[in-house]
């Protein structure tokens, strides 16, 4: 007798989705971004052994409780924005370009380089000229810099523009130290060459600068021949030189825009918002970007969606643990963490899909199950029964064996 | 530099190189099996957080007496706690394939994040606790003498001669053995590997968790060892550096020694100068950021086929993808 050896299928099995309808993308996507910050609310409200109802609530009053938390909510909303813009198009272009955290730190140290040193002895109108014109040449060579190696020599840019952050980072804890010698080490805030203020506060200018650069950067990378050129080559760069792009200038091009984007959002923090210059002016805001503008799909719609959601979960969070007592910072970067992973998961389902491997003896039951469901419901239609039975079975197997040659 | 300076500069270089040592050997044998793992800081910075909390709840429990323990368990805990990292990162990016850039930027941002929670609760006066212990790793092999050979090769905690051992072990294997020949085959080419019959999931798998735990050894020693004890928050730029030391030594840990060393050495050079003062040591800190760099640049430019990267580097492997 031949021994037969019995292959074992695995339980599971992965089919790449050929096309899934945008809307049903997008409702699995805000459902998975409803349900991850349920799932912190209900965290925070074991951790903390709270009511969740009264962390959600607390979450809200934390982005929306007063009219100054609506304020920096949205102008945080769209400082991280711009941001999150400014890497998209080198994203889009399989750049991967880690290094926004550097690009906007170095733009805002320029722009308060320029009020220190030329505040008072100039215009502020002047003043506010020249640190613009500074802060998106050196935010704009931040990120040029790594771009003309990877496009003439192949360099890894990930850890280049992660390099280039570190870098301006010492540049200005140097400067701080020069500056301030006193054991602070904290510069205050500068009163020349700040930028006006719209409505009495510092958030009007911001959200306008976002919603400028939004439609800018929509259309720019839907309707312009750039656009279509960055994502010729973020598809492949071969087929890019096939059709006579000239992928080395794209990729410079692309870094241009992408380290000027960033040179605005600096700035805008350097003179608009804070004007001081600190390592922890940008926070983290550049790498968060990152992860923003990816979830967003490198549409610039979802991204503002994105980035709301991120604030809101940010700022929600560190009202929620100050509301209990808790002084503990780190949980709105654990909660962000949690965020974006249960949404890269949720992405999984978008590509792919799976199928559950039933085995023979679970079939035959539900077969069985089925048949005897038919009995009750009609006894009438015992005779087609049988029938019934058999298409399902044979269904099933048509089912297995298309799963098969996928 | 007088000559006791110069002994007590490449000492203390040595001793935190183990940081970027353990770092850049974990990141290596991840990049091997194919994957760019971004989530390095995040792993250092659990393991540490993880390995301090055991270290306080053990000497808290059962005092100072068995010093054996208080250094065995907290290290089992980080490596445990970084392998549950390293699998938490393989199952988004190799069963779920997800992007690994992405899964690497949110594993750090969730991974600093929950270390700083965990001891922010833990609250610093506890780490008085900590640091009482960490005196045993420091002193398990430790020669004491004056002689200038001893004081640079002999005077180290035991994780410092683990992490050249584990380097050395984990070179031997990559380029000596069966096992590392797959794992090199994985991360050059899966499909190919795949047919040969090599389970491409499986390496994946045992190879970035196994770099994840040795990663979180690194963070652990950081903390225990160079700081005695006490919590910096400074885990995640040796995170990153050693992610940089991973190209500086072209995928080969032995080759990592001699670099994790110059990195160690670069990062506490500003305070062995004389007469520099704070500002311009800030200047002198940018250096090892600055000759990675340029090591990137020159790997570029002149690089051989032998010193280039994973050819699958960064990609996720799905079988029936054509």
């Amino acid at each position: 007798m031949v021994n037969e050896k019995k292959e074992r299928e695995p339980l599971i099995h992965l089919v790449k989705r050929d096309h899934l309808d945008a809307w049903k993308q997008w409702a699995i996507r805000l459902g998975a971004i409803a349900g991850s910050l349920l799932f912190i609310c209900l965290l925070i409200s074991i951790v903390l052994k709270g009511s969740p109802f009264k962390v959600v609530e607390f979450m809200f009053k934390g982005a929306f409780g007063t009219n100054l938390n609506v304020n920096i909510f949205f102008r945080d909303a769209a400082i991280l924005l711009i941001i999150s813009l400014a890497v998209t198009p080198a994203f889009k272009m399989r750049f991967w370009n880690i290094g926004a955290e550097g690009q906007v730190l170095i733009s805002a140290y320029m722009s308060v380089l320029c009020m220190f040193y030329l505040g008072g002895k100039v215009s502020d109108t002047l003043l506010i000229f020249i640190s613009l014109i500074a802060s998106l040449s050196v935010g704009i060579l931040w990120a040029v810099i790594p771009a003309i190696f990877k496009a003439l020599w192949n360099t890894n840019e990930t850890l280049f523009t992660l390099m280039m952050n570190y870098i301006a980072l010492q540049i200005v804890l140097y400067s701080i130290k020069a500056w301030v010698p006193t054991s602070s080490g904290q510069l205050p805030p500068l009163t020349s060459g700040n930028l006006p203020q719209i409505a009495g506060g510092d958030y009007v200018l911001s959200i306008i600068v976002a919603i400028f650069i939004t439609v800018f950067l929509f259309i720019y990378m839907r309707f312009s021949k750039h656009g279509y050129e960055v994502s010729v080559v973020g598809e492949s760069q071969n087929t890019a030189r096939y059709i006579g792009i000239n992928v080395p200038k794209v990729i410079i091009r692309t870094l241009v825009l992408s380290g000027a984007m960033c040179a605005i959002a600096g700035f805008l923090i350097g003179a608009g918002i804070d004007h001081t210059v600190s390592i922890d002016t940008v926070g983290g805001r550049g790498f968060t970007a990152v992860l923003v503008s990816w979830l967003g799909q490198f549409n610039p719609l979802a991204i503002v969606l994105m980035s709301c959601v991120v604030v809101f979960l940010s700022k929600g969070t560190t009202r929620v643990m100050e509301s209990f007592g808790i002084a503990n910072a780190f949980f709105a970067e654990v909660a962000t963490g949690i965020c974006f992973l249960i949404i890269i998961i949720c992405e999984f389902f978008i590509r792919y899909r799976v199928i559950l491997k039933k085995s023979e003896k679970k079939v035959a039951h539900e077969d069985l199950e089925l048949a005897a469901q038919g009995e009750d419901s009609s006894e009438q239609l015992t005779a087609n029964e049988n029938e019934d039975v058999r298409l399902l079975q044979k269904d099933e197997q048509n089912d297995d064996e298309e799963g098969r040659r996928i | 530099m007088t000559g006791a300076m110069l002994v007590q500069f490449i000492k203390s270089a040595m001793r935190l190189s183990a940081t970027f040592l353990y770092g850049s050997t974990g990141e290596t044998i991840i990049e091997k099996g194919g994957h760019l793992n971004l989530g390095i800081p995040g792993v250092m910075s659990v393991g540490a957080a993880c390995g301090c909390i055991a270290e306080y709840y053990l000497v808290k429990s059962m005092g100072l007496s068995a010093p054996a323990l208080l250094v065995l368990i907290p290290l089992l805990v980080t490596i445990f706690a970084g392998a549950l990292m390293g699998l938490l990162y393989s199952f988004l990016t190799v069963t779920l394939r997800a992007n690994q850039n992405v899964v690497g930027l949110a594993m750090t941002t969730f991974g600093v994040g929950l270390a700083g929670y965990l001891i922010t609760k833990m609250q610093a006066q506890n780490f008085v606790i900590i640091t009482r212990a960490s005196r045993f790793f420091l002193n398990m092999f430790q020669v004491q003498s004056e002689n200038w050979f001893v004081q640079i090769f002999l005077s180290h905690g035991v994780l410092v001669y683990l992490a050249i051992i584990v380097a050395i072990v984990a070179q031997i294997i990559l380029s000596k053995t069966r096992v590392g020949l797959n794992l090199r085959a994985v991360g050059e080419n899966p499909a190919t590997a795949d047919a040969v019959g090599i389970n491409v999931t499986k390496y994946k798998y045992v190879s970035t968790c196994t770099g994840c735990a040795i990663s979180a050894i690194g963070g652990f020693f950081c903390i225990i060892d160079y700081m005695g004890g006490n919590w910096e928050y400074i885990l995640e730029g040796f995170g990153w550096l050693s992610i940089a030391l991973v190209i500086f030594s072209m995928w080969r840990p032995v080759l990592s020694i001699p670099g994790s060393f110059i990195f160690g050495g670069l990062y506490i050079l500003a305070n062995y100068i004389e007469g520099t003062t704070f500002a311009q040591m800030e200047i002198i800190n940018m250096l090892p950021y600055i000759v990675t760099v340029l090591v990137l640049i020159i790997t570029s430019i002149f690089g051989k086929k032998s010193v280039q990267p994973p050819a699958a580097l960064g990609t996720s492997y799905f079988r029936e993808e054509r």
